[in-house]
């Protein structure tokens, strides 16, 4: 199955793999969400939407809609 | 002229401290205005430099990237590339924050990329201690290619160094510190042969923004180097990967983070500000203490101001010499200024609350907090904050929907937004409520006439969201949406920064809407003192008459014949027409004139009442309050204002669209006529049957 952003709990991180460049606006690609990037979920909003986000050093939130257009993958921690 | 002043551009994007900096540069050395034909506020300031050298300090709007994805961000655009502008920076600021470098810099590099000599102003650098962050600036300005100065707007450090950097701005490299155009070496080749004497990165601007452009023809350059939507994205994309892996590159070894001093202060204050309960609670207090303080805090500079210019007029009345012109002065100036003048404490304290909201970063968390709630009305988590600035005034909030990415969301939230209780409403409410809510306190704490005030601004809103709600549903748009929202970090809000605002917000309400009222505090002044017919001209043998059988003492005749004559006055005649239109609202034609001429702006609505007052009675020594409270129907005996007739009028002006700016602003802004019209249509006839419903209940 297919990760993306708004499957990832809070705390989680993971790296930024592929989008369709068509659906994600550029300003969220100026933030630093890009291919290779982290990306953590620091905050889900009381209602589950929208999600609250360190990407690259950039603290943005967007909406679940937009969220489960960018797949990523899981960084494990090591214990 | 032999010195000419330097011009200086600051631009960064939003959140970095960029007003600090401007305000430490100029002090209340400044200048708001707006460019022409658009709504996009234009500060400029000056400076004084050493060496006797002069400065002229533009704040451009906040901006991510050169990318524009609205009208603010047009501007910076548009500047950079027209060299003839009379404001072409000859060095231009780019202001950066210390935590947040990566993503600051991307910015630096495109504006690198126009060739202008560009200072990089690194801010927030007294944080660097506590983030555990070092800088190597000497590798970074070689990297860079620029001079740095490491600031701290907040503590007022760096500036001295960063003016001294503007003075020997002719040293500072033009070069580019990254050569962007390898991501399509042979499309930005071609691109370049085909214009050789235009700069490939404004080239490539002209190809990707929507922008004015003036001197480069767009069309040829379009033309022949146009590729589809999603093949330019592309190329943006790989565009912005190759600024991140250059910035990348020079921070890693100009930047030191050590991580375990950093604190994590802001995740704590973030669990509680989104908490699904706290964060609503929160929130909720906050608004009620705003609207509670807005009314009990500033009664007291309020009846201050109030009672002056109450002594003021009957101090002109008696002293000057009398005849017309102190009659114009005492009667119709003098109250249509004070009228005006006496809300300047509540209109303060309601920017100042504003303003702290922004400052200190917690207005982008109701953003978070609020998204999902507003959608289901066809709102944005970002409607709130036109929604809460819409308390202060409708302009400045229609023209905050602007960074609301989908356009229904927008046009929803611009259309609803009047409903918002403005501070134009103020005066009005404030008048109204003092004449007929008793000021007493219920449950030992709350005062009855603030929680009017609280329910009114309550009404304004529950209005706003519901039409918005109606409108999601009758409106049949498409647009593609999207929604990013910067999360800043928190921060202490800045006394000079807020005070700046504050003081520049109320300067541009009251000499705005004084200037209005003071026209026409002097028209109505001269159509409430003169009249047609011997109704007018012989009012006092008229008086005498009707009289005879009961003669009155001196002061009564002299309020009997003030009263005939404004009657039968221009105005007189003007009310009586339109009065029983108005009648079953419960208002008689004294206050008709006021709705009428507080059309074009609410607030001239009280100063219109203290005019026709003030000529429609002998004394001079009342204040606008008492003369209202005062007035009594001649055929029934009864007050005036009275419950009904008050909460009727309340609802009229919570409703109704008095406001001729807001309908300029909105057809600005949706670029049709279509939308403010029915805007006001639909305002109008809303806040008729409402204020005649409730009247004609209550009566």
């Amino acid at each position: 199955m297919r990760t993306t952003i708004n499957s990832l709990k809070k705390n989680e991180k993971a790296i930024i793999k592929d989008f369709d460049i068509d659906i994600i606006p550029l300003k969220l690609l100026e933030m630093g969400c890009l291919p290779g990037n982290v990306v953590e979920l620091l905050q889900i909003a009381p209602f589950g939407d929208p999600l609250y986000l360190d990407v690259n050093g950039s603290h943005v939130a967007i909406r679940v809609e937009t969220a489960k257009e960018i797949e990523v993958e899981l960084i494990k921690i090591a214990l | 002229m032999i010195h000419q002043n330097i011009n200086v551009a600051l631009i960064g994007n939003p959140n970095v401290g960029k007003t600090s900096v401007f305000n430490q540069l100029t002090g209340l050395n400044q200048q708001v205005g707006n460019y022409p034909g658009i709504t996009v506020e234009k500060k400029i300031g000056f400076c004084k430099l050493p060496h006797n050298i002069k400065a002229n300090i533009l704040d451009l709007p906040g901006t991510y990237s050169l990318n524009a994805s609205s009208m603010d961000e047009s501007v910076v655009i548009e500047l950079l590339l027209n060299k003839n502008d009379k404001l072409y920076p000859d060095v231009v600021i780019v202001v950066t924050d210390v935590e947040n470098l990566k993503r600051n810099l991307l910015l630096y590099t495109q504006i690198k990329d126009l060739e202008i000599p560009t200072i990089l102003v690194i801010n927030m650098a007294d944080r660097m201690e506590t983030k555990g962050i070092t800088l190597d600036i000497p590798f970074l300005e070689e990297q860079l290619k620029t001079k740095i100065a490491l600031i701290s707007s907040r503590k007022g450090y760096g500036i001295e160094e960063l003016k001294d950097l503007i003075v020997s701005y002719k040293t500072i490299p033009h070069e580019p510190c990254l050569n962007a155009s390898v991501i399509d070496t042979e499309y930005f080749k071609s691109l370049q042969e085909a214009f050789p004497n235009q700069l490939l990165y404004k080239l490539w601007l002209v190809i990707t923004q929507d922008v004015n452009f003036s001197n480069l023809d767009r069309n040829e350059i379009r033309s022949t180097f146009t590729k589809s939507h999603s093949e330019l994205k592309r190329l943006q994309q790989k565009e912005t990967i190759k600024r991140y892996q250059f910035i990348n590159d020079v921070l890693k070894e100009g930047l030191k983070v050590d991580a375990s001093t950093a604190t994590d202060f802001r995740a704590k204050l973030d669990n509680i500000l989104t908490h699904k309960f706290w964060g609503y609670f929160i929130f909720l207090g906050i608004l009620f203490v705003i609207f509670q303080s807005i009314f009990s805090w500033s009664t007291i500079p309020m009846d201050f101001i109030d009672g002056t210019f109450a002594s003021l007029s009957s101090w002109t009345a008696e002293e000057l010499p009398s005849g017309i012109l102190t009659d114009l002065l005492s009667q119709g100036i003098i109250p249509g200024i004070g009228g005006i003048l006496i809300f300047i404490p509540q209109i303060a304290f309601l920017f100042l609350f504003i303003s702290i909201l922004e400052e200190s970063g917690y207005m982008s968390r109701v953003v978070f907090l609020m998204d999902k709630i507003m959608r289901r009305f066809g709102l944005s988590g970002k409607s709130v904050v036109p929604l809460i600035s819409g308390t202060a005034c409708a302009i400045p909030a229609i023209m905050a929907t602007r960074n609301i990415e989908n356009w229904k969301e927008r046009l929803i939230t611009i259309l609803v937004t009047p409903f918002t209780t403005c501070s134009a409403r103020l005066p009005v409410y404030a008048i109204i409520i003092a004449l007929v809510i008793p000021n007493e306190r219920v449950f030992g704490i709350l005062n009855m006439q603030g929680l009017s005030l609280m329910l009114l601004y309550l009404l304004g809103f529950g209005t706003a969201i519901l039409s918005a709600y109606i409108l999601n549903k009758v409106l049949k748009l498409e647009s593609k949406t999207y929604f990013v929202v910067e999360m800043p970090s928190y921060k202490l809000p800045l006394f000079k920064n807020v005070g700046i605002n504050v003081v520049e917000k109320t300067k541009a309400f009251v000499v705005g809407a004084g200037k209005i009222i003071l026209a026409i505090s002097i028209i109505l002044w001269f159509l409430a003192s003169y009249g047609p017919g011997k109704d007018f001209n012989e009012a006092e043998a008229i008086v005498k008459e009707r009289t005879a059988e009961k003669p009155l003492n001196e002061i009564e005749f002299e309020n009997a014949v003030a009263s005939q004559k404004l009657e039968n006055s221009y105005i007189g005649i003007m009310g009586q027409t339109i009065e029983p239109v108005i009648s079953p609202l419960g208002y008689d034609w004294k206050i008709g004139i006021a709705i009428i001429s507080s059309f074009a702006a609410r607030e001239v609505f009280v100063g219109t009442l203290a005019t026709i007052y003030s000529v429609g009675s002998s004394d001079n020594e009342n204040t606008i309050k008492n003369k209202m409270a005062a007035e009594v129907n001649p055929v029934t005996g009864q007050k005036i204002f009275n419950f009904a007739s008050g909460i009727s009028l309340l609802l009229f002006y919570a409703f109704a669209l008095q406001c001729a700016s807001t309908l300029a602003i909105t057809k600005k802004e949706t670029n049709s006529w279509k939308w403010p019209m029915l805007q006001l249509v639909l305002m109008s006839a809303f806040a008729y049957l409402t204020a005649l419903i409730a009247y004609q209940i209550l009566k």
